[in-house]
Parts: structure tokens; sequence; C-alpha cells
């Protein structure tokens, strides 16, 4: 059967300048101007965000949930690659 | 003696411009928000919804200062909700009912289009109340307009159907275009002191504008026709008594509920 969907898009807002941009949900749109107008009307309405990325969902690569033991347990035990046994000096600050 | 009837009918007039600004923005926003839970998409629903809201709010801002400019002890709710049919002012276009999307579109292109050219004017008005109101209003039209053109451009640039269908709405509601145009006595009274612009230099401008986007919608602009009138000075369409039989049903049945 026929798809009439508009293609998926994953939506990514910047909450207030200098944060990052996170991933806030999805919604269909036809192209990437719709889904920025879309984005600002379902995500933004109560003051949400001040910037908009919107990336269609099926250009987002994931990892494989399955591979999930021999890709994140292995660093579980690793605690040296941690930065935790250097001593900082206060003026750095939080790293 | 001279000056202060001036004075008197510029104030009625004056306070009647409001009202007209008013009321169009209610009974459009009223329309809109009869997509909720219609709408074609839930994304559209909620753009929709966004619009008819913003309409809504900026008509408590033009009611308020009506209401001020009335001096009586009436509310922004009395004037939306106790007046009468004969005692709207909105334009013939805005109580026109939704019919299909495209046709919602059209009727809000029109009107944005009109609304974006007179706020522009109406920042510089020699009233510091409309000029902060339409300063204020201007940011959101601004968007609905850029959100209205770009739907017209879709549809009319599209599929087939698409295509046919908007071009019927267009043909359709074109009659009722040119009543932003044709000034009353009131316009004309405010006009010459400089509280509103001049409405055939926006004609021009709006034509410009609307002709722009019909080319790029591959639409085709109607021929001159006769063009219906009567909405500012109180005569509507058989449309508008059913909106105001359901938006003021309440404030009539339980005079002053409020929740």
């Amino acid at each position: 059967m026929e798809n009439k969907d508009w293609p998926l898009w994953e939506i990514f807002i910047r909450s207030r300048q200098g944060l990052d941009h996170k991933h806030v949900g999805s919604l269909h749109a036809a192209d990437a101007q719709m889904a920025i107008e879309n984005a600002r009307d379902v995500y933004t309405r109560r003051m949400e965000g001040v910037s908009i990325w919107a990336v269609e969902s099926k250009n987002v690569h994931a990892s494989n949930p399955d591979e999930a033991g021999e890709f994140f347990e292995p660093a579980e035990d690793k605690i040296y690659r941690h930065p935790t046994f250097y001593d900082i000096p206060e003026a750095i600050g939080h790293m | 003696m001279t000056n202060i009837a001036i004075h008197t009918d510029t104030q009625t007039a004056l306070c009647d411009y409001v009202l007209h600004l008013a009321d169009t923005n209610l009974i459009l926003g009223q329309r809109i928000c009869e997509w909720s839970g219609h709408g074609p998409v839930l994304e559209q629903d909620i753009a929709l919804s966004n619009i008819g809201l913003d309409l809504l709010g900026q008509t408590r801002s033009l009611y308020q200062y009506a209401a001020e400019l009335l001096g009586g002890e009436k509310t922004e709710d009395d004037l939306a909700f106790l007046r009468s049919e004969r005692q709207f002012k909105n334009l013939l276009l805005s109580e026109q009912p939704n019919g299909d999307f495209g046709y919602t579109i059209v009727r809000q292109f029109l009107y944005e289009a009109y609304q974006q050219l007179l706020l522009t004017e109406l920042k510089k008005s020699s009233d510091a109340q409309l000029a902060a109101i339409a300063e204020k209003s201007l940011i959101e039209t601004n968007y609905h307009y850029k959100w209205s053109a770009e739907w017209v451009i879709r549809l009319g640039d599209g599929t087939e159907e698409s295509k046919s269908r908007i071009q019927k709405s267009i043909n359709e509601i074109w009659t009722y275009s040119g009543e932003m145009f044709i000034p009353t006595a009131d316009e004309q009274l405010l006009c010459s002191i400089g509280i509103i612009p001049d409405l055939a230099d926006l004609k021009d401008a709006w034509m410009q504008k609307v002709k722009a986007v019909f080319a790029e919608a591959t639409l085709t602009m109607p021929e001159e026709m006769y063009m219906q009138r009567g909405g500012k000075t109180g005569v509507h369409t058989e449309h508008l008594g059913y909106m105001l039989a359901e938006m003021q049903y309440l404030q009539r049945q339980y005079p002053g509920q409020i929740w």
C-alpha cells in the first residue's frame, strides 16, 4: 500500500542561548521548511525555545539495542578512564 | 464649540474603527478555532489553533482600548458577548464558513496580507495606543502571513486536485476581498487626520503581494468583479448570526457568568 503520510522528522530545540539543542520529539512534515514551522507550532508555543533543528528521521542512525552488552558494558569497569585521580587546581573550576 | 464637536466625532469614529478591527479578529479567530480537533494533520491543527488564539489576544487589546474610548462601564466582555449582529463591524471575509482546508487558507492569506500592510502603517498612527497595539500585533501577523502564503503555494503548486480546489476557493471568496479597501465615512475621517492610512494606497500594495504569491503558486488572479460590502457598517451575510448565537449563548443565558 502506498504510504500517504508525510515523512517523519526528529526535532531538536535550544531552550536558551549557550545551551545545546536537545531532542524534544518528532513530527510529520512534507519538507524541511514545513518541519521547522510545525516544530515552532508544536514544540515552542510555551516559550520553550530560541532555535530549532529538524532532521529527517531516516537520516538518524542508531546503535543496535541487541549489541548493548558488547557496546557499553566494557566501559563499566574502566574507572581509570575518568580523570578523577588528578588534582584539579581550583582556578580551573568545574571540568 | 466647533472644536469640541470635531473632537467628539473623532472619538466616536476612532472607537467604531477600533471595534471594527477587534470584531474582525474575534470573528476570524472564532472561525479558525472551529478547526480544533478537525485539522488535516495534528501539526496543522495546532498551527491553526495558535493563529486563532493570537487573533483573540489581539482582539482583547483592541476591545480594552474601545472600552476605554467609550468611557462608560462597558468591559471587553460586554463588547464581545453582548452586542448584536447589526452592531458587529467585522469584515464579511472573516465570517465566511471554513469550507475545506484550502478555503480556510485562502481566507487567511487574503486577510493577513492586508493586515500586514495595515499594521505596518498603523505603527505610525498619530494615535499612540493604536500604534502600540499595531506594533505588538505585527510580529504575530508576520508569521500568520508567512504560514498562509506558504500553504497557498503548496496547494496551488501541488497536485492537480489541490490546485483545482484552491483555485475554486479563490474564485468563490474573491468577492469578499474588496471590502477591506472601501473606506467608510469613519475611515475617511480618521485618514484625514493621520490616525489611519489611506486604504487606496494599501490596495495597490496588497494586489502586488497577492499577485506575486499566486504567480509562484501557479494560480490565476480572478478578474474584476462586484465586491460585497456591508460588514464594516453592520450589514452581514447570513453566517454571522449563527456564529454569535453560539459564541454568545452562555453570556445571554447566564448573564455575568464566569469560570
